[in-house]
């Protein structure tokens, strides 16, 4: 009898070894005559305990985890393929505490099925949003994605449904859906992980947009930087053209909708919306000034719905279960599910998809498990680079978009980077202006200039230059930063600046003083 | 004699090549710098009237894009590309340590080739972000980097 295995392809699964695993197993399955088949799934999301194999027993799907390729002859002796006991043995996949206890609506499918199989997607749930769409108007296909309460997932939290009206409303004959996978911020990987590991949903979650508002073609914009994302990513439209479900008649509906991926070249700026759409016609990644809105005016000129990969992959399952079932997740105004990605110094690092509503103490202990050095958690950057450093006493805070911005904070793309107490903080200030200067588009002057500038003062402020003048002096350059740049790089730059210092003061030579008073 | 044999045959093949897929695409300047750097390694400066020219913009326009974007170069890499991860999430787990170790290594810095032919460049974020330190060799991703598996890298992209 064949036996199904699954073995990741998942990039930080291959990052540690999955690939040499793979052909440990195919190897000595051959020398032991076991008939195998191996399924090259996405990652669980346990991406400490990768590589994370799974066994399929009639019992369900059992997992080991940390497996190394030296350990493959041992799994053969003690009968792995049906689930023999073993060091590396996890037990069943879905009991797994980290796993059992997520909200997975928009990772439901991740690690489960074959990336590149539109039938294993079908089997289990997939198309049945889109299939939904078709036979709905425009203007219910939005509606429903208002109702669900789907705000946009890259950062910003814009109503997503409210961005596609806009776009529908418009009268061009020509629009565009374009997605932005150009996932730069540090900590951050749910994009790659549902491009390597649920490919469809993406497209799925497109071409529904694309039937609300009217679009014929989309683009993927895709950072360099995932050259195994792109592999599966293009593998899959492929597969999906062949199979009806993109090309000139939709599942025999008709409608048409083209998807296409380009590749991005290494510009951190061009996760901006307006410098995407240049880097997608073919110039520098410049932002633009707004207005127009680029649901008005985007790429080349034309309305353009732009998501992120999280915000469209969101999508199939408001449509295939209504808006009312996603909208019941959530708190407040932040409705519906977000796929949390814990980074940095972390023991259990991985993806965590939970309800709105979680608090940051929940998500780095009970999820991750405290520090991966042992040593306590002292800083904690959410939402990326330009994410506000928050310090333990602000970790009750829950994930909610509004609770983040009350507390100077964002959940932005759900990004949790976690340094222990030997961070030193004004190196990280340092650090985030640096980045800045480095990213910078160039066009206009507070990012531009104040990032290297910044970089300068703090350098000052750390040799213990004027130290009360010098901070005094990088405060006032974040608030020009903040109120006088063009877009989120030098007017959120700021924000792990100033967290930093109000939070940190020590790091810069400065008697902490709520801190020390406790 | 085959185009392989001769670097000017070789540029030429690929530049027109790349004009060929890419010029008449809508905004197929990025795809077609991509293509030429994939097939020799960076974007020679000389090939840029030619592009200017297929694409019916100015050199300035083409100038400008190349020299815009990190990823692209306009002279040769070395043998291998390492890119090694600076961002928050590596710096948490030890990146800046083992950048020292890889520069001294190495025996270069940053945006340099070693003299084994070994170019070394930094990187923001590679996704890997929950098995950092993280890096990247010639396309191929590396989680959990420590100085001592950066050696052993090293030592099998050193061997000629």
């Amino acid at each position: 009898m064949t036996v199904t295995l699954y073995v990741p392809r998942d990039a930080a699964a291959l990052s540690v070894g999955a690939e040499e695993v793979a052909q440990a197993i195919t190897h000595a399955a051959a020398t032991h005559g076991e008939q195998i088949s191996v399924v090259r799934n996405g990652s669980r999301g346990l991406l400490w305990l990768e590589p994370l194999i799974e066994v399929a027993t009639p019992a369900g799907r059992i997992a080991y985890g940390s497996v190394a390729p030296e350990d493959v002859p041992g799994l053969f002796a003690a009968g792995f393929l049906r689930g023999g006991a073993h060091a590396r043995l996890l037990g069943p996949t879905e009991e797994i505490p980290y796993l059992k206890r997520q909200e997975r609506l928009t990772f439901a499918r991740v690690g489960i099925t074959d990336p590149i199989s539109t039938a294993d997607y079908e089997a289990h749930g997939g198309w049945r949003g889109l299939r939904n769409a078709l036979a709905l108007s425009g203007a219910d296909i939005v509606e429903a994605v208002i109702q669900s309460g789907l705000r946009g997932r890259g950062g910003a939290a814009f109503p997503a449904g409210i961005k596609w009206r806009t776009v529908l409303n418009t009268t061009g004959t020509i629009k565009y859906v374009v997605c932005n996978a150009d996932e730069g911020d540090s900590g951050t990987f749910s994009d790659r992980m549902i491009m390597e590991g649920d490919p469809f949903v993406l497209i799925e979650g497109m071409t529904i947009s694309a039937l609300a508002v009217g679009a014929e073609q989309g683009y993927v914009y895709l950072r360099s930087e995932y050259p195994d994302a792109e592999r599966v990513f293009e593998a899959a439209i492929a597969a999906a053209h062949q199979a009806g479900y993109l090309g000139d008649d939709i599942l025999g509906s008709g409608r048409t909708f083209h998807l296409e991926l380009r590749r991005g070249a290494g510009a951190y700026i061009c996760g901006e919306e307006t410098a995407m759409l240049e880097s997608l016609e073919g110039k520098r990644g410049m932002v633009r000034f707004k207005p127009p809105l680029p649901a008005i005016e985007g790429l080349f000129g034309k309305p353009t719905v732009i998501n992120n990969v999280i915000t469209f992959a969101s999508v199939p399952i408001i449509l295939d279960k209504g808006a009312k079932y996603y909208a019941d997740y959530g708190m407040g105004r932040s409705r519906g599910t977000l796929p949390f990605q814990l980074a940095g110094n972390i023991k259990h690092g991985g993806l965590v998809e939970k309800a709105f509503g979680i608090t940051l103490r929940e998500l780095l202990y009970d999820y991750g498990g405290g520090s991966a050095s042992g040593r306590p958690i002292r800083a904690v950057q959410v939402g990326g680079p330009l994410g506000a450093y928050l310090p333990e006493s602000q970790f009750d805070t829950p994930l909610d978009y509004e609770a983040f911005a009350a507390i100077g904070g964002m959940v932005g793309h759900g990004g949790v980077v976690v340094f222990d107490d030997t961070v030193d903080m004004a190196q990280m200030a340092r650090y985030a202006m640096e980045f800045c200067a480095i990213e910078s588009c160039g066009k206009c002057t507070p990012c531009r200039i104040g990032s290297t500038r910044g970089v300068e003062v703090i350098d000052r402020v750390r040799q213990g230059e004027r130290r009360e003048a010098n901070i005094e002096l990088l405060r006032d350059l974040c608030e020009t930063m903040l109120h006088g740049s063009l877009c989120a790089l030098g007017g959120m730059t700021p924000f792990p600046v100033r967290s930093a210092l109000d939070h940190f003061p020590e790091d810069f030579g400065v008697p902490g003083k709520a801190a020390k008073a406790a | 004699m085959s185009a392989g044999s001769n670097p000017g045959a070789q540029l030429h093949a690929a530049v027109e090549d790349a004009i060929a897929l890419h010029a008449g695409r809508p905004g197929g300047l990025m795809p077609l710098l991509h293509a030429i750097q994939e097939r020799l390694g960076y974007v020679p400066p000389q090939v840029l009237p030619r592009i200017a020219e297929a694409l019916n913009i100015t050199r300035a326009d083409v100038h400008g894009v190349v020299t815009f974007y990190h990823d692209f170069r306009t002279s040769p890499p070395g043998r291998h590309v390492v890119k090694l991860c600076r961002a928050e999430a590596c710096q948490s787990m030890g990146a800046e340590a083992l950048a020292q170790h890889a520069q001294l290594r190495l025996g270069t810095e940053f945006h340099h080739t070693s003299k084994s032919g070994i170019t070394l460049e930094p990187v923001y974020c590679l996704g890997d972000c929950a098995c950092s330190p993280a890096m990247m060799i010639d396309g191929r991703l590396y989680g959990r980097v420590t100085p001592e598996r950066f050696d052993r890298l090293l030592q099998s992209m050193e061997q000629p």
